[in-house]
């Protein structure tokens, strides 16, 4: 079957779909986007955290079919949404940045997923005119990722650092 | 986080966020240097989703590989009939052990594996057909269609059974050990027993026990642990136009690999080329081959790339896991607490093929008696096969198990003598100068009698009495759950500490390779460097990237991806890659220096006979001793590139004594201490990790945040056997071969972790530093279950501790 829908603000299709696809593979395999990651392709690990009309979802629990006509926003979207400018470390969004910066990516296989978790829940928070959220809500959002090198610690601290950037640029300062 | 000078009393927090900065004490000037904490080279590219992991690989006309797996623990395997999977449309070919070019067995120390089953299967989920076709689906329908007729019998599935009853069926029919000296047959992979004291003179344990004030004796049983790496075994194998074929490879050490793959595929191992793809995690699993020879037989039988990628179920029978082990300990103590003697018998369950099993045994029975001085021990240590699922590495290494033992059964002398825990560990601490059970001397600084100390004097959470009431449930056991307001919830405290050898043991020849290159490159000094290193996780290229700058004081340093065109690194396994790799880089560093003296000198730049110990590199420049710039280096160099490859070993090690169980088996010694405070739901089993706080010595800090991250992680997998994890087998049958029904310790489930680094420098070392990698994994499991037996009274003599033995319901 053919797939048709917006990956990162572009038209994209998909050709000779076996139904029983998930928009994980298509993507990964289809679409020339690996970011999403393959960890357990069972809904458990967060690894294949991707946005779909704005919800984070789980790509491997959705069958690829799903995503007809839908906009699906992946980690390779998270950079280019700040701006394409200059090298590739001025890329990264503010979350990214803050992860590589914390120590926060060891192995790196969690990473996707939880980098883009980690935007929604600043979204949800800074992102709304709210305060920057406390190490239990950091905690609750990112607990359906998984990471097995990190032991979490640098990851908390990254999001908090990168929830205080944002709330900083919101108010005008700069990044 | 601060440095200091070796010997003199050095710790500093290094808690939450603070071990940015730090000084190295080395006389250099170049940023990001050895002891700084530099971003990893990978970093960017790993945030912005843009690194290529091994199951990332693509290439334009790839087949897709999959495995055909046993559904049996034991069988005989009667036929094979691929026919009905070959006229799948779509499907490139399908193969058996028939098909095998060269040698059909592999092994990382036994030849012992199947490349793919031919007349029996020994574990359920053993290979036996593959496939590649061109969408991953086909290629499974297809493995559905192949017939096999297997007879069925009985598994050999009790560990203790195969170790000492004679009348086991044999698991395998022609055993071979890698060191037959060690292997008395049987389903015995590895018996070591060790005797020391009285025992060595063939006194038995009841003169001693008579002698002790307390005697206390346990069995205690530690789970199969799985590595539960994220990135899944994949990866793609190229064939190439020499016949030969290149392999993009998720592995912790490609030449042992190259090694197993070639003589199997019928090759000279320079036709297998390996290059290293983006590791998603190893923790021992990535040791033993998986995928590899598959993968290249089906791109060498059809000429096209074939692409393996696991899926989290194939994974659990894709990779060896940590050996469960049954121990049954008795340690006698006079009434001042000193330690008297012990006798301790430790069986691990090697599975179906022997894998590491041997070094295990090496490790458990060589360290069974942990950071303790006793006078009298008899130890032995049993390795089997079984027909259960592969056992071999996992971070800790057979130490991990030993440790869960020993470490309850010091806690129960000290309640037996009235004795605070630390204190009873303080009493019998080792140190520098001391000897381990082998009779190895600890001839490096082990400051364990301090880290107690200082462990012990780390702040506490705040008390439960002093939470707010009613409680967030985020901060209960059961959580968001909300399975208790805070009735029933019993707050514990439990320590922990582990002995670790670092680096291979047991005379294995453990070297490893760095080339390095000094050149001009736009007008600026640039440093490349390249080893066979694999970069699992844990920063080692951003380790590798400070010492050159450090050594040749250049800033500008790229790391070559890793790859077999150069000499091997060893395995990124036993914490030595900074000890090995780093003294490989290091080595190669030195001798570029020399080199470009020694054109200092000829170029007129310093005098003929100005020694190497009055010039230094720093800043890109060429300095006399004084600090005075005698030339830039891109002056010097000109057009010139300085290239030199050196290889690195550390000192050698001996077997141990297949009757003694004496000999110097090791190379280096690490230590951590865990303090745990848990709060139990004694009601419900539920537990919370309040906090989990570590001392360790790391001899020397070489990048304070990648450090702390290994310390973090070692930690958090050690939570997880504590509390969560284990690979129920059942006849040989694994239950829960998913995230769903295995878990791992999530981010909440993990507490904030305060951090203390000591670095009492080891003089044998590179920079004096100590592989850090699994030391947290070994003491933070029994320091969490000691907390949970201080909150319940428990005995919780295994690991995982599950809600029914906190409430005491029996199975």
């Amino acid at each position: 079957m053919r797939v048709e829908f917006t990956v990162n603000g572009e038209d994209v299709a998909a050709e000779d779909v076996w139904p029983g696809e998930s928009l994980l593979y298509v993507l990964r395999e289809r679409l020339g986007l690996p970011g999403s990651k393959n960890a357990c392709e069972q809904g458990e690990c967060g690894s294949c955290t991707v946005y779909l009309d704005g919800a984070t979802v789980c790509a491997c629990m959705v069958a690829a079919g799903q995503a007809q006509g839908r906009r699906v926003r992946t980690v390779e979207g998270l950079a280019a949404a700040e701006g394409a400018d200059a090298g590739p470390e001025a890329r990264l969004g503010t979350v990214q940045e803050a992860f590589v910066e914390a120590g926060a990516v060891q192995c790196g296989f969690c990473t996707p997923g939880l980098v883009v978790q980690a935007d929604d829940l600043i979204g949800r928070t800074v992102g709304a005119g709210g305060p920057v959220p406390g190490d239990a809500e950091i905690r609750e959002a990112l607990a359906g990722n998984l990471c097995r090198c990190t032991g979490y610690q640098a990851i908390v601290e990254a999001v908090r650092t990168a929830a205080e950037r944002a709330q900083a640029a919101a108010a005008g300062g700069a990044r | 986080m601060t440095a200091s000078a070796p010997g003199r009393a050095a710790a500093a927090r290094a808690g939450a966020g603070t071990a940015g900065a730090a000084r190295t004490g080395l006389e250099s000037s170049t940023r990001d240097g050895v002891g700084a904490s530099p971003r990893r080279p990978d970093g960017t590219l790993k945030a912005a989703g843009e690194f290529a992991f091994s199951s990332d690989m693509w290439m334009e006309d790839m087949l897709w590989g999959t495995t055909l797996r046993s559904p049996h623990p034991r069988a005989r395997i009667r036929s094979i009939d691929v026919s009905a999977a070959l006229a799948v449309p779509g499907v490139h070919a399908v193969l058996t052990h028939e098909d095998v070019p060269g040698e059909k067995r592999y092994g990382l120390e036994t030849r012992d594996q199947p490349v793919l089953a031919a007349d029996q299967v020994r574990y359920k989920g053993e290979p036996v057909a593959i496939a590649a076709a061109d969408h991953p689906e086909t290629a499974r329908r297809a493995l559905d269609r192949v017939r096999v007729e297997y007879e069925v019998l009985e598994p050999v599935c009790d560990p203790r059974r195969a170790a000492f009853d004679p009348d086991c069926p044999l698991v395998h029919e022609e055993a071979v050990g890698a060191h037959p000296e060690h292997n008395p047959g049987g389903n015995v992979v590895r018996r070591q027993p060790v005797r020391t004291g009285a025992f060595a003179h063939g006194a038995g344990a009841a003169e001693l026990r008579a002698r002790a004030a307390a005697v206390v004796r346990g069995t205690y049983r530690v789970g199969m642990q799985d590595q539960a790496f994220l990135g899944p075994e994949s990866g793609l194998a190229v064939p190439a136009p020499d016949g030969g074929v290149d392999l993009y490879i998720a592995t912790q050490w490609l030449h042992v690999d190259q090694g197993q793959i070639a003589p199997c595929l019928g090759l000279d191992p320079d036709r297998v080329r390996m290059t290293l793809a983006g590791v998603g995690g190893a923790f021992g699993a990535r040791e033993d081959l998986s995928m590899q020879i598959h993968a290249c037989m089906l791109a060498l039988r059809t000429g096209r790339p074939v692409k393996f990628v696991y899926n989290r179920e194939e994974s659990f029978f894709g990779h060896v896991h940590r050996h469960p082990a049954t121990m049954r300990f008795e340690h006698g103590a006079d009434a001042e607490g000193r330690l008297l003697y012990a006798t301790l018998e430790i069986v691990l369950d090697g599975g179906a093929y022997a894998s590491t099993t041997a070094a295990v045994v090496g490790v458990a029975s060589s360290l069974g008696l942990g950071p303790y001085e006793i006078p009298n021990a008899s130890i032995d240590a049993y390795g089997v096969y079984t027909n259960n699922p592969p056992c071999g590495a996992m971070r800790g290494f057979g130490a991990v198990q030993a440790c869960f033992g020993y470490e309850a059964q010091m806690d129960r002398l000290a309640a037996e003598l009235g004795l605070h825990p630390v204190e009873l560990r303080t009493r019998n601490a080792l140190s520098q100068g001391s000897r381990i059970a082998t009779g190895q001397r600890i001839d490096m600084p082990l400051p364990m009698a301090e880290m107690l100390a200082r462990s012990r004097a780390m702040a506490l959470p705040v008390a439960r009495e002093a939470l707010p009431d009613p409680a967030d449930p985020r901060t209960l056991p059961g959580g968001v759950a909300g399975t208790s307001r805070g009735e029933g919830v019993v707050r514990g405290v439990g320590y922990g500490v582990g002995l670790k050898n670092l680096c291979f043991s047991e005379t294995f020849d453990d070297y490893s390779t760095a080339r390095v290159r000094l050149e001009v490159v736009g007008g600026e000094p640039a440093v490349l460097v390249h080893t066979a290193a694999a970069e699992v996780g844990q920063g080692l290229v951003t380790l590798q990237g400070q010492i050159a700058r450090t050594e040749l004081g250049v800033e500008r340093v790229t790391i070559l991806p890793a790859d077999t065109s150069v000499g091997s690194a060893g395995s990124s396994s036993a914490s030595r890659q900074s000890y090995v790799t780093g003294g490989a880089v290091k080595a190669a560093c030195e001798a570029v220096r020399r080199r470009v003296f020694s054109l200092v000198r000829e170029r007129g730049l310093a005098g003929a006979d100005h020694p190497d110990d009055d010039l230094a590199l720093e800043g890109g420049t060429v300095v006399s001793a004084g600090g005075e710039v005698l030339a830039p280096l891109a002056d010097v160099l000109g057009g010139a590139a300085v290239e030199e490859t050196r290889v690195f070993r550390h000192r050698p090690t001996r077997m141990l004594d297949p009757t003694t169980g004496q000999g110097d088996s090791h190379v280096q010694f690490g230590m951590c201490v865990h303090r745990a405070v848990v709060d139990v739901d004694v009601d419900l089993g539920l537990v919370k990790v309040v906090a989990l706080d570590a001392v360790q010595d790391v001899g020397r800090a070489m990048h304070p945040r990648q450090l702390l991250g290994q310390i973090h992680g070692g930690s958090a997998q050690g939570l997880g056997l504590a509390l969560m994890e284990e690979v129920h087998v059942a006849g040989g049958v694994i239950r829960n071969p998913s995230f769903t029904d295995y878990l791992i310790p999530t981010v909440l489930d993990t507490p904030p972790m305060g951090v203390e680094v000591l670095e009492h420098a080891d003089p044998h070392a590179p920079y004096g530093l100590r592989g850090a990698g699994e030391p947290p994994t070994l003491s933070s499991t029994p320091a969490i279950v000691a907390a949970v037996r201080d909150a319940t009274g428990r005995t919780l003599a295994r690991a995982p501790v599950r809600p029914e033995d906190i409430v005491g319901v029996e199975h």
